[in-house]
C-alpha cells in the first residue's frame, strides 16, 4: 500500500537543548522565538538570544527540519519598530516562516519581504475560513494555526474551504480556549500573552506552603488550593477552582492537557498540514519525550497500515508528562450537537 | 537524553533526613556554589541572567537526605552561606532521586512541579528565572565511563 500523507510533527523549543532535543527526536519543524515581547512564550530566562538563533537554525535546517519563528505578540503603541526589527532578523537568519497575528505586522511584513512565508498564529483568533481566507488574500498568509475551540467536523470544513496549510495543535497544555481574545489574564494581572508575551507571569504568581498543602495566587486572588500530594497545575486564572453558587470546583477549566493520538488518522484524512506541540515553556526532556512519541505515531500512520492503533505506552509516556496528569480529546470531540 | 540508564524514583529510608539534618550542612553549600562558579566560568550559564540573580539567596533541600545547601550570588561568584537564610529569595525542595532525575534530565520540572514531588518557594519569577537557565545549559558530553555501559 502507497504511504499516506501525514502532517508535520511541529514542536516547540524554548532553549537551545530544547530545539536540538526536537530536531533529535524527529520534528519536521521547531517554532522558537527572540527573548523578549514579540513572542506570546516571553518568560525570564527563555528562548533565544542572536547567538543561540544563529546556532539553532543551521542546526535544525543541516538535518532537514525547519525552523518557524514566533513574532506573534500586537505590537504595542509607539514599538512598532521593535516588531519589524524581529521580522527582519527573523528574514536574516533565513527562517522557514515566521508566526504571526497582529494585522499591521502581517500587512507590513507581507509588503517589505514579499518571499517571506508567513504563518497566522493562534493568537490571530481564525476560526473560520473567512478569515483566513482574507488573510491569504491580503498578506498572502500560507499556514494558518487555528485556535483549540473547533471540532474535528469544524475543522474539515475550514481545510476544505481554504488554499491556506492548515496546523492544528496536537498535544499540550490547554488553554481557555479563546486564543487571542482572553481576557482573564489581564483582568488579574494588568499583562497578558498579546501584551507583554505572557500569560499570568511570574511576578504575580505567589506559590504559599501551609501544613494542609499549598495555595496559589495570582497578583493576591486565590486561584487555587492543593493537599499535599494533589496534582497541580499552571497558575493561570482559567485553571483554578473558584467557588460558584455554593460549590467550589474548576468553574472554567480543569488543568488537563491536549492529546490527539486516539484522532491522529482522522487528522491525516482531512488534510491537516501540521500538528503543533504547545509547550516553549518546558524542559528539553519535555521536548524529546513528546517528539519521540508523536514521531512513532506519526510514523505508524505513514507506513498505511489500515490498523493503526494508539499504544498503550504513547498514551502512558504523553500523560506522565500532561498538566494534572490527565490528557482530553479538547473541543476535536464534541459528540453532543 | 538518558540512554543506557535510569534513575528510577526512590526515597531514602526516614532514619537518613534526621541524621543528616543533624550533620554540619556546609559541605552541601560550599560543594554547591563551587560547581555553580564553575559552570558559570566555563560559559555554561548565560551572563545577562546570571545579572538577575545578583545578591539574591537561594536554598536548595533534599528533603529525604537531610541536606540542605544555600548560597548568595554576589559580586559575580556563587558564594556559599554558613546557615541558611530564614526567607530565602528562592528555595527548592524535593527528594534526593528527583532532582538527580533532573540534573540527568530524565524528568522535566513542570512534570516533577505538577506531581508535587518538586516545590518551588519564594520569587516565582527568581524560580523561572532559575529553571529556565539550568534548561538552556548545554552540557558537555559525558566521558564515556565503562561504569555506565551495558
Amino acid at each position: 500500500m502507497a504511504a499516506r500523507k501525514i502532517p508535520q510533527l511541529i514542536c516547540p523549543a524554548g532553549s537551545l537543548p530544547a530545539l536540538k532535543a526536537a530536531v533529535d527526536h524527529g520534528a519536521d519543524a521547531v517554532y522558537l522565538g527572540y527573548r523578549n515581547d514579540t513572542n506570546a512564550r516571553n518568560f525570564a530566562g527563555l528562548n533565544f538570544d542572536h547567538r543561540a538563533m544563529v546556532e539553532g537554525v543551521r542546526y535544525a535546517q543541516t538535518r532537514h527540519c525547519q525552523v518557524l519563528m514566533a513574532i506573534n505578540t500586537f505590537a504595542q503603541p509607539g514599538r512598532f519598530a521593535d516588531w519589524q526589527r524581529a521580522v527582519d532578523g527573523a528574514v536574516d537568519l533565513g527562517v522557514d516562516a515566521v508566526i504571526l497575528a497582529d494585522v499591521g505586522l502581517l500587512d507590513d511584513s507581507s509588503r517589505r519581504h514579499p518571499d517571506l512565508r508567513l504563518h497566522l498564529s493562534v493568537q490571530g483568533s481564525a476560526t473560520n475560513y473567512e478569515a483566513i481566507n482574507f488573510a491569504h488574500r491580503e498578506f498572502g498568509v500560507r499556514r494558518a494555526v487555528l485556535p483549540r475551540v473547533l471540532t474535528l467536523a469544524q475543522v474539515e470544513t475550514v481545510v476544505r474551504n481554504t488554499p491556506v496549510e492548515i496546523e492544528v495543535f496536537g498535544f499540550g497544555s490547554l488553554c481557555v480556549m479563546n486564543e487571542g481574545r482572553c481576557w482573564l489574564s489581564s483582568y488579574a494581572t494588568g499583562e497578558s500573552p498579546n501584551t507583554v508575551g505572557a500569560c499570568s507571569p511570574a511576578k504575580f504568581v505567589q506559590w504559599q506552603k501551609s501544613p494542609d498543602g499549598m495555595a496559589t495566587r495570582l497578583n493576591g486572588i486565590l486561584i487555587d488550593c492543593f493537599a499535599a500530594a494533589e496534582p497541580a497545575g499552571y497558575p493561570t486564572l482559567c485553571k483554578g477552582r473558584f467557588e460558584v453558587q455554593g460549590e467550589t470546583y474548576y468553574a472554567l477549566e480543569e488543568p488537563t492537557s491536549l492529546n490527539v493520538l486516539e484522532i491522529l488518522p482522522e487528522i491525516a484524512r482531512i488534510g491537516v498540514a501540521g500538528i503543533k506541540v504547545e509547550g516553549r515553556q518546558r524542559s528539553p526532556t519535555y521536548v524529546a519525550q513528546v517528539t519521540r512519541t508523536l514521531r512513532a505515531a506519526l510514523d505508524e500512520l505513514a507506513r498505511g497500515d489500515q490498523r493503526f492503533s494508539v499504544r498503550p505506552a504513547w498514551q502512558a509516556e504523553l500523560a506522565r508528562l500532561a498538566e494534572g496528569s490527565q490528557v482530553t480529546l479538547g473541543a476535536y470531540s464534541r459528540p453532543w450537537r | 537524553m538518558s540512554q543506557g540508564f535510569t534513575i528510577p524514583s526512590f526515597k531514602l529510608p526516614g532514619v537518613l533526613s534526621t541524621i543528616g539534618a543533624h550533620l554540619p550542612q556546609w559541605p552541601h553549600s560550599l560543594a554547591l556554589a563551587t560547581a555553580l562558579n564553575v559552570a558559570a566560568r566555563a560559559g555554561l550559564l548565560p551572563a545577562d541572567s546570571l545579572a538577575q540573580l545578583a545578591d539574591r539567596s537561594f536554598v536548595v533541600e533534599v528533603l529525604d537526605a537531610g541536606g540542605v545547601a544555600s548560597f548568595i550570588y554576589r559580586d559575580g561568584l556563587f558564594r556559599p552561606l554558613l546557615t541558611a537564610p530564614q526567607a530565602p529569595d528562592l528555595c527548592f525542595q524535593a527528594n534526593l532521586s528527583a532532582f538527580l532525575q533532573l540534573l540527568a534530565r530524565q524528568e522535566d520540572p513542570d512534570t516533577l512541579f505538577f506531581k508535587r514531588e518538586l516545590s518551588i518557594v519564594g520569587d516565582t519569577e527568581l524560580g523561572l528565572l532559575v529553571k529556565n537557565m539550568l534548561d538552556a545549559i548545554e552540557w558537555p558530553p559525558l566521558p564515556r565511563l565503562s561504569l555506565f555501559q551495558r
